[in-house]
């Protein structure tokens, strides 16, 4: 009895916690899926129950959302390699005891707490010739390397990679954060005694910190796939729109079938097929990452 | 939860109407009307600023599914949207009022203005044919060019191209490392949709658009496709160049206004733009040059800003009396001049002046997909805009576009 009322005291303090994340978490989940099985158009009160046929359709016949996936896909690897090695090295060099480590830490912070629509608009001052300065154009010039020139975010065939950078740039504050507390968690201990032993710095790193940080590094690449995918908001601020397709992806894809088909229930199952695709690759990256572990103890 | 348990809507004003609009250049004029109105009417009315446009539709969808609308409010969108509004009876009709006392109210706007509002007999959306908004203001969008620009390249600065070809040969005297040629906002596709429908009527004729519309006639047909390659056309005469696919329109009026850019292809709201940008800009507006002499250009026009009525709501007599008050003549001609824009009743034109006349005269030239009998399906315009802007850079033949826009118009017929 004395048991029963403890735990039931216990569910009690953690009741209005529960309460609000299943009223603003679970049930919009649950509508959300709800409605993706309708062809609601976001106004009306009828929706009709159509079964699997938006999900069908995302499958099979629109290529526009597959393509918005690549894209997005693409910003994704090049921000889990570019990103994350620069956000690691720099968390590496600022776990040491080096001068000015506060200010470098301040600084590396700033980009991620900047909106993102700021961030859009002063790349896009730094990279446009025509309502920017085009300086990296200039300092290209500047330094000889003319050759390399271009029209950032008007040539098709690197707007997204301009993009990618730009998104890695905002976003390598937080993995540097994440990777910092994991490096500094690190005992000094175990490097002292494997100094002592004659290990190298090298070493230290395969043996020590690498193996000690993969669930952080699972963590941040985790966290950098969902950031990713989701991302759309920089793009506006860079190029304004889908850039005829090269720079489309999900979530301006679910926006447009809200928005300018007034197909909600589509965009609804849009929004859940994106949501499990990132669930299942989530879910594999988190596998791989543990068995890569293992090999590695 | 003491939030979630204890809050509630606010007490209603029976005296008090609320209008939601997104329209930032005439926030301050419409708080000034509404001092007046007070003073005359003892109600007051009040204006809530919702922007940008974007945020402000999504705003009105979300309270439309919520059933939580204003009093007044506006939709931004396309007419099925209208319409899905009016079928969810969110939306009151306005055709008795309009039409007490012999239509008086009603025949006091430009009748352009009007059919963005009104849903005719057998119509295709199924709504009950009437009138369900009321017109504030209306547009044209035409194509401007600046003068000083044309002086230095050798034109005359009082007269803009004649004719396509005029049009393109003028691309020959553009160096683009002192100003661009064309600038618009095409990255969002609906400006490229006005650029392109005008030049479609011209080619083939309004007719030959409509039966595209209703499937009797293929985007790949041959005029279609001539309509593409007006873009690849104006894309090597250097009238366009990449830059503008990702041009949002803000930035196509601030290259515009700082004399980047020799032509811009905007709306009538520029005008209060480009006057808060520079004041000193001079430029003009001209009709977009003809390719086809033997049919008539015309313009996306008439459809400006309407206001509408809440059905649900309890003060619809009294929102009524205020719109019909913001219409009359004295009302229109002070928000004109105080925000340079065009507006909807037609007997409040005396005192436009400069570039406002300019558009004005569009309005002869106006049409509007939103008052034809049939509308074409967003996804097909997506196509159409994507596809453009793919020809602009390069990226596909007028050809190709054609055929991917009518494979996906068959997909969706």
């Amino acid at each position: 009895m004395k048991k029963l009322k403890s735990t039931l005291e216990n569910y009690a303090f953690i009741l209005p916690a529960l309460l609000i994340f299943f009223i603003f978490y679970v049930i919009p989940f649950i509508w959300v899926f709800q409605f993706s099985l309708t062809n609601w158009d976001g106004i009306q009160p009828i929706k009709k129950f159509i079964g699997l046929d938006n999900f069908k359709e995302i499958l099979f016949t629109d290529k526009s959302w597959w393509r918005a996936f690549l894209n997005a896909g693409y910003i994704c690897l090049i921000a889990l390699i570019f990103q994350n090695t620069l956000a690691f090295l720099l968390a590496l060099a600022c776990s040491r005891k080096i001068r000015f480590r506060n200010f470098y830490q301040t600084v590396f912070f700033i980009p991620p707490i900047l909106s993102e629509i700021v961030v859009g608009m002063v790349w896009r001052f730094i990279l446009n010739d025509i309502d920017g300065a085009n300086i990296l154009n200039r300092l290209l010039n500047f330094i000889g390397l003319s050759q390399f020139v271009n029209k950032w975010l008007a040539n098709p065939n690197i707007v997204l990679t301009t993009i990618a950078f730009v998104h890695s740039w905002k976003g390598f504050g937080w993995g540097f954060l994440i990777f910092l507390a994991g490096l500094v968690a690190i005992p000094t201990e175990l490097y002292e005694a494997a100094i002592l032993d004659g290990a190298s710095s090298l070493k230290c790193f395969r043996k020590i910190t690498l193996p000690l940080m993969l669930p952080v590094i699972a963590l941040v690449s985790i966290l950098t796939i969902l950031g990713t995918m989701q991302g759309f908001v920089l793009i506006l601020g860079l190029v304004g729109g889908e850039f005829a397709g090269y720079a489309s992806v999900p979530v301006l894809r679910i926006l447009a079938a809200m928005r300018d088909y007034l197909r909600f229930g589509y965009a609804c199952a849009q929004g859940v097929s994106l949501g499990l695709i990132l669930v299942i690759v989530s879910f594999i990256q988190y596998k791989l990452l543990k068995k890569f572990r293992k090999i590695i103890a | 939860m003491f939030f979630l348990f204890t809050s509630c809507q606010p007490k209603q004003n029976e005296n008090t109407i609320i209008v939601w609009h997104w329209m930032t250049d005439r926030q301050p004029v419409f708080e000034e009307l509404s001092k007046i109105y007070y003073q005359k009417t003892g109600i007051t009315v009040r204006f809530e600023l919702y922007a940008p446009s974007e945020a402000y539709a999504q705003k009105v969808r979300s309270a439309a599914q919520g059933r939580n609308l204003p009093d007044i409010f506006g939709i931004l969108g396309e007419k099925r949207e209208f319409a899905s509004f009016i079928k969810a009876n969110l939306i009151l009709d306005l055709t008795p009022y309009m039409e007490k006392d012999f239509s008086n109210w009603k025949n006091s706007f430009f009748p352009e203005a009007i059919m963005v509002n009104e849903f005719k007999k057998n119509n295709t959306y199924g709504v009950k044919p009437g009138v369900y908004g009321v017109p504030i203001d209306v547009m044209t969008i035409q194509l401007l060019y600046n003068k000083k620009l044309f002086e230095k390249i050798g034109l005359d600065p009082e007269k803009p191209p004649q004719d396509f070809d005029e049009f393109l040969k003028i691309g020959e005297k553009i160096n683009d490392k002192d100003f661009l040629g064309l600038v618009s906002g095409w990255s969002e596709i609906w400006l490229i949709e006005c650029f392109l429908t005008s030049y479609a009527i011209n080619i083939m004729g309004y007719e030959k658009v409509i039966d595209t519309i209703k499937g009797k006639v293929s985007y790949t047909d041959s005029d279609w496709i001539k309509v593409f390659e007006l873009f690849q056309k104006m894309r090597e005469a250097k009238l366009l160049s990449n830059d503008i696919v990702g041009m949002v329109n803000k930035t196509a009026e601030q290259i515009f206004a700082n004399n980047k850019a020799l032509f811009a292809f905007n709306g009538s709201w520029c005008v209060n733009v480009y006057k808060t940008m520079n004041p000193k800009l001079e430029y003009g507006v001209f009709l977009p040059p003809k390719v086809n002499k033997d049919n008539p250009m015309v313009i996306r026009g008439g459809a400006g800003s309407s206001f509408m009525v809440n059905s649900a709501s309890t003060k619809k007599e009294k929102a009524i009396e205020f719109l019909r008050w913001l219409t009359e003549t004295e009302q229109q001609i002070y928000l004109a001049k105080a925000t340079n824009n065009l507006p909807a009743n037609k007997y409040s034109l005396k005192e436009l002046l400069g570039p406002l006349v300019d558009f004005l005269k569009g309005m002869e030239y106006a049409t509007h997909p939103n008052i034809w009998e049939i509308r074409e399906k967003a996804e097909v315009i997506e196509a159409i805009g994507s596809g453009v802007q793919l020809i602009i850079l390069g990226k596909k033949s007028a050809k190709e576009v054609a055929e991917e826009v009518q494979r996906i118009k068959e997909r969706n017929f």
